[in-house]
């Protein structure tokens, strides 16, 4: 076990290095800059000299000014769109944000999402089934941006429940938190389900039964354990994905997270703050996957790791 | 899962009457409702890309495009007028069959590719899954918007030289959305395989002498039915509404082509004025968008329960 994480571990560096050459590849072959948007035509000298201040007169250039300090400095250089902002500064306060939202949607999200889909499976056919089905498969039928909109319309404009558009307290979490987890939260239901409804056919689940185990001990104890395999192997790219912002969510609730950095850095070509979004969204991905087949291993002990 | 062979038949006596009757309607109600649609959509084509008639999807007449956005107007025009005088009706068809392909491609690209690289990944093991998992790692960390529009860049200019600039459009949409979403069928089928690999018939099947291609396919595939149909349907209303978010940002399918996605973020503003509300623009794309990946969930769902026959084909 000890092994095999630190071979994974090991591997990180290389994986991270790949990831960051990709993008920057992707991201310079890609037509535009920020320096020659059509809006404001810079003079030719004024460009030139804005991308020898960035380092981004040639690919060469770039590649041998910034990635030294990624790699001894951790410094990501300076937003070539926000020109005034580093892109560590950029991420130091936009982080926090995401991922206190986004915890608290992977929370909402596992807790309901497991509670749905066992419920769906034990109660197959049932009213139950039927019930935790359709409200899961809510989340997973509305653009994310409908939802958001709708429930802010809802709770904010007319009841006036919540406040709208701030970010400091407790309550601003509530909605955007749940508009977050919804997609989430029924992917978990459908996989709890399905796995659920195998593992419920199993000898062990009758012998468990025979034995006068009561029906929840059984459940809970027995059963979902076994089949939790393939929420685990969804939970680590979902969490990469929720703790790193979502741009819907933050754009309609009007949160100040990283997942606006992740669409606009794209969409202005803003290549070293694309960059510093992409690695980082790369290292959670990377912790979690890890995380993921360590979980594999400690629920299914048959799981061989490493071979 | 050998061992549910054994005991099906008591899974199966369990299941009563009206249980499997509501089965089977859920089935039944989902698959019905989204070849219907599918079938609608497409059958009306020749109206609704037909110039000059009433549904036609770009029907811009100067004296209507004018007038706000009405609702009530009569024949062609039950859904309303959006912006531009345009019937919401015709849009929203074309809308549909256009969201349906974009799900059914990106279904395809997932089914194909992603089965594949998850059953070679989990069952060989050893440097295969090393690298072709690391493989899907680096594809997962980079920002799908980023690999849209990388496609889109890339793909389009050639494509527009051959097949023209709306077809064009489609196209890359298509691929965009298709290769970016197989990446998590592959993870799931190899997290199935890991755990399947160890089990006692496929050890068995190994020491038979049986040929990987055959244990891939008789003995691996047949357990992994369910997981893999219930990601293949879940692909389906998830590229519709990864297409859906691209409209969102500006940059899916170009302006005069409506999808239910774009029309319903189109229709966001107008239906939440509250001076004015025009809910009509979001209430009937959004409506049929949500019916529609509803029902393409149910089905996935029904279909998961009918192909769960392989316990008894095992026992015979």
């Amino acid at each position: 076990m000890a092994r095999f994480i630190a071979w994974r571990v090991a591997q990180f560096p290389l994986i991270l290095a790949a990831i960051y050459l990709i993008t920057f590849l992707l991201a310079w072959v890609a037509p535009g800059s920020p320096f020659d948007r059509s809006e404001r035509k810079l003079p030719p000298a004024v460009e030139q000299s804005l991308k020898r201040r960035f380092h981004a007169e040639h690919w060469y250039g770039f590649l041998a000014y910034y990635p030294k300090n990624v790699l001894f400095n951790g410094d990501f250089g300076n937003s070539f769109n926000y020109e005034e902002f580093t892109v560590n500064d950029i991420l130091r306060t936009s982080l926090p944000v995401s991922v206190t939202l986004g915890v608290c949607a992977m929370v909402i999200a596992t807790f309901a999402g497991v509670g749905l889909g066992v419920l769906a499976a034990v109660r197959r056919g049932g009213t139950w089934d039927g019930i935790s089905l359709t409200v899961a498969l809510l989340g997973v039928s509305l653009p994310a941006f409908v939802i958001a909109a709708a429930l802010s319309a809802i709770f904010c404009m007319k009841l006036r429940w919540l406040p709208f558009g701030q970010w400091g307290s407790w309550r601003d979490l509530l909605l955007p938190s749940l508009a977050l987890s919804l997609m989430p939260m029924a992917y978990i239901a459908r996989l709890m389900r399905v796995a659920m409804m195998d593992v419920l056919a199993g000898d062990f689940v009758r012998t468990a039964r025979a034995k006068g185990l009561p029906n929840r001990v059984v459940i809970w104890k027995h059963c979902l354990r076994n089949a939790f395999l393939p929420v685990l192997s969804y939970l680590g790219p979902a969490a990469a994905m929720t703790l790193t912002g979502s741009f819907v969510v933050e754009k309609v609730f009007n949160i100040p997270g990283l997942g606006q950095h992740f669409v606009n850095s794209v969409l202005n070509r803003d290549q070293t703050l694309i960059l510093g979004t992409v690695m980082v969204y790369s290292v959670f991905l990377l912790t979690f996957n890890l995380l993921v087949d360590i979980g594999y291993a400690l629920i299914d002990p048959r799981i061989e790791l490493g071979r | 899962m050998t061992t549910m062979a054994i005991d099906s038949t008591l899974g199966r006596s369990r299941c009563r009457w009206p249980a499997r009757i509501l089965r089977n309607r859920r089935l039944a109600l989902g698959g019905g409702f989204a070849a219907l649609m599918l079938l609608v959509c497409i059958a009306t084509l020749p109206w609704t890309n037909a110039p000059g008639s009433t549904l036609y999807y770009n029907n811009q007449q100067s004296a209507q495009a004018r007038q706000p956005p009405r609702f009530g107007d009569g024949p062609g025009y039950w859904f309303g007028t959006d912006a531009l005088g345009r019937g919401m009706l015709g849009r929203c068809l074309i809308g549909g069959a256009i969201s349906l392909l974009i799900g059914a491609t990106a279904a395809l690209i997932s089914l194909v590719l992603g089965v594949t690289v998850g059953l070679v990944a989990g069952y060989r093991g050893g440097w295969v899954d090393g690298l072709l998992m690391r493989m899907v790692d680096i594809l997962y960390g980079l920002p799908y918007i980023l690999m849209v529009i990388l496609f889109k860049i890339a793909l389009e200019p050639p494509l527009r030289r051959i097949m023209g600039e709306n077809a064009a459009n489609l196209v890359v949409l298509f691929l965009a959305i298709g290769l970016v979403s197989w990446l998590t069928m592959a993870r799931v089928v190899r997290g199935q395989v890991l755990s399947l690999r160890t089990q006692p018939f496929v050890e068995a099947a190994r020491a038979c002498g049986i040929r990987e291609r055959r244990i891939f396919i008789r003995h691996l595939l047949p357990n992994l039915a369910g997981p893999i149909i219930v990601y293949a349907t879940l692909t389906i209303p998830s590229a519709i509404l990864q297409e859906s978010f691209l409209s969102f940002l500006g940059v899916g399918i170009k302006a005069p082509m409506p999808t239910w996605g774009s029309l319903a973020s189109d229709g966001l503003m107008p239906a939440l004025n509250t001076i004015q509300s025009r809910w009509w623009m979001l209430v009937f794309p959004c409506t049929l968008l949500a019916l529609t990946l509803l029902s393409l969930n149910f089905l996935g769902d029904g279909l998961r329960d009918l192909l769960d026959t392989r316990d008894s084909k095992l026992e015979t």
